[in-house]
């Protein structure tokens, strides 16, 4: 789960990080009063969960209450890469000297949390790391002595921080990691830090993933979820349990189990169909959760034809088979389906759908060609 | 011969009261897995499975009274992180963890500490291990496979049934199949599946089914050019996965244009190994 900019720097700020004075605004005249309190000069920043809200327009410069009102009211009204924007954070602005890149996250490969840094702050870190690796600093984290002060001493030394800061620095790094082990985040970035024109580092923007297998310890965190940046058919597959990512083809999937949802989509995209979306409707798939699922990947227009993917496995098929018919019962089933069912009583549970009408297929393959020309018979039609 | 579990595995089985374990631990008895104790807080002094298995409170007295050799949990992801450092503390050398969403703070640690108990963890977020027609330990249903000289790894479960399936319509036998896990910190990686397999007598040839998310398949393919002898083939999921979302397992995720398939399937393919562009064509590839 992604946090909001204002969320990120509220958490940092807790953790002792300095951060600009300023508040988020709904409204333009929200946005013109927290100005005024700001004496006159403000930035207003789009807050939405997607990158690049610079180069979109999304961050404004106002040398005045009035107009702060006025670029509130433009970026008020603005969608960046599709998403509407609804609140703006209203921040001081900053007399910036130097930019710098610092961020927690997890190493896969060590296994160990690492903090990266690099003076090359305030650009996609990927491309840092792609362009000119030599650039960034990292130190690893074992999990039972934290942060040590050394470390954080290490990354500014390498970094050649002037000296003065190195201590401001460190408390900055310091809090940082609390902040991504308090949170059980995933990622905790400061992008940029700024050494201001006074000489001293600040926290200018934020972002903070949070491992969405953790929230269960921060119900307060998970309350934070901004509903209105979920499409709505990915929040409706939350409240299920199933996982549902959507793509721009027409060919709908269920699969049990994400491994083999990904290879379906691979396989029908091998033989020249479109996946419309990924969908795993989990172990077994119970009829109430095959129903949802359904239902999601209808709600998407371009479907075109769906097809279900079901490794029976230890459940059996003709239970599987059954489940499926009730879960059809309350859906209108105007988009061609092919099921294939694979596993213990695979032949009882295709002899059931052959006599609801449902086509079926015996291999991962055939289902797919099925399901392609469906689609394609509709598209002509 | 065969990797990690055989017919001489004691197993102890984590959470044996709750409802999956209970389903699990029956299916394992029946496929031939001695059970040797489960464990159960609070449960200590019951009897399960038609009185065959007996419940302990600590993993500590079921190693008293059994003396189990490996431990397969089926405990609910906000209390795995304490059920494999009770395991550990317990000194059963062996952990297989089913148990899925448990959050990756959590798995470092407990990762951290095993290592330096020198103790085994297979998972999380795995389907287990099965060697067929001796012991299987996790939710790999039996009846998918028939013992031989192919051994298989991979990072997901019902794509794994998918080519366990696949190759026994074709007649081709397991030695020892063993999956994983989708986390993006797991206990067993590939290589060190890969290791164990060169090592085995009755394993001839190697399956390994990654999918995008870190860069384990490209640590596998520098692995198997400098060490292996054994031919392996592959099938990578995910070629079709946009980058930045999570397709299902934690650890599957393109991130910061790393974990791509075609940077997987390029590294297999440069160290001799055939990729698959469909599971169920895996066999042929063996053949």
């Amino acid at each position: 789960m992604k946090l909001h900019e204002y969320q990120s720097k509220q958490l940092f700020s807790q953790h002792g990080i300095p951060i600009p004075r300023g508040r988020v605004a709904m409204t333009a005249s929200e946005a013109r009063s927290i100005a005024e309190e700001l004496g006159g000069r403000a930035v207003i920043k789009a807050q939405v969960l997607v990158g690049g809200r610079g180069k979109a327009g999304g961050i404004r410069l106002a040398d005045s209450p009035e107009e702060a009102e006025e670029l509130a009211t433009q970026v008020l009204g603005m969608r960046i890469k599709g998403l509407p924007v609804r609140k703006v954070l209203v921040d001081e602005a900053a007399e910036i000297q130097t930019e710098i890149y610092l961020a927690v996250t997890n190493d896969r490969a060590a296994r160990l949390p690492v903090l990266i840094a690099s003076t090359a702050g305030g650009v996609e870190i990927e491309e840092v790391a792609r362009r000119d690796p030599g650039k960034l600093s990292r130190v690893w984290v074992d999990p039972f002595l934290g942060l040590r002060e050394y470390q954080a001493r290490n990354l500014a030394a390498s970094m050649e921080l002037p000296r003065q800061l190195w201590s401001e620095f460190a408390h900055i790094a310091g809090g940082l990691f609390k902040t991504f082990l308090g949170t059980d985040a995933t990622l905790a970035e400061i992008n940029p830090l700024v050494i201001t024109k006074a000489s001293h580092l600040l926290a200018l923007d934020g972002k903070i993933v949070l491992d969405d297998n953790a929230l269960f310890r921060h119900p307060e965190l998970a309350e934070w979820r901004d509903v209105d940046e979920e499409a709505p058919a990915e929040r409706e597959a939350r409240k299920y349990g199933l996982s549902y990512v959507k793509l721009d083809g027409d060919i709908g999937c269920m699969v049990n189990g994400a491994g083999l949802a990904m290879a379906t989509m691979d396989v029908i995209k091998s033989l020249g169909g479109e996946p419309a979306n990924f969908l795993d409707v989990g172990g077994g798939a119970p009829a109430e959760k095959v129903a949802a699922a359904l239902q999601i990947i209808l709600s998407d227009p371009n479907v075109r034809s769906v097809m279900l993917n079901i490794f029976g496995g230890i459940t059996r098929c003709d239970e599987v088979a059954r489940g499926i018919l009730i879960a059809l019962e309350g859906v209108k089933r105007e988009v061609p389906m092919v099921i294939r069912l694979v596993g213990t009583n695979e032949l009882e549970g295709r002899q059931i759908l052959a006599e609801a009408d449902l086509p079926t297929a015996a291999t991962l393959s055939e289902a797919a060609e099925l399901a392609i020309a469906a689609s394609r018979v509709r598209a002509v039609r | 011969m065969s990797i990690l579990i055989n017919k001489d595995t004691r197993l102890l089985v984590q959470g044996i009261t709750g409802r999956e374990g209970l389903f699990h631990a029956s299916q394992m008895l029946d496929y031939g897995t001695k059970i040797v104790a489960g464990v159960t807080p609070g449960k200590g002094g019951d009897w399960v499975l038609d009185g065959k298995v007996p419940v302990f409170d600590t993993v500590e007295q079921a190693m008293a009274a059994t003396g189990a050799n490996c431990s397969v949990l089926f405990v609910p992801a906000k209390y795995s992180a304490d059920a494999m450092l009770e395991a550990a503390d317990a000194e059963v050398p062996l952990l297989v963890c089913i148990s899925e969403g448990i959050p990756v703070q959590d798995m470092i640690m407990v990762r951290r500490y095993l290592d330096q108990a020198r103790v085994r963890l297979v998972g999380p977020n795995c389907p287990g291990l099965l060697t067929p027609g001796e012991c299987k330990v996790g939710i790999i249903p039996g009846h998918i496979a028939d013992p031989g000289a192919i051994g298989v790894v991979s990072r997901s479960g019902t794509l794994t049934y998918e080519v366990l399936y696949a190759l026994q319509r074709r007649g081709l036998g397991v030695s020892t199949c063993v999956g994983i896990g989708g986390d993006p910190v797991n206990g067993t990686t590939f290589l060190d599946v890969l290791g164990m397999f060169e090592a085995d007598a009755r394993t001839e040839s190697v399956v390994l089914i990654g999918e995008i998310g870190g860069t384990d398949e490209e640590r596998a393919a520098d692995y198997i050019g400098e060490h292996m002898t054994k031919p392996v083939v592959s099938f990578i999921a995910g070629q079709t996965a946009p980058p930045g979302r999570r397709m299902g397992h934690a650890g599957a995720i393109i991130e910061g244009g790393s974990g791509l398939a075609s940077d997987k399937i390029e590294a297999l393919e440069s160290v001799g190994v055939s990729v698959a562009t469909n599971p169920e064509a895996i066999p042929e590839l063996l053949i």
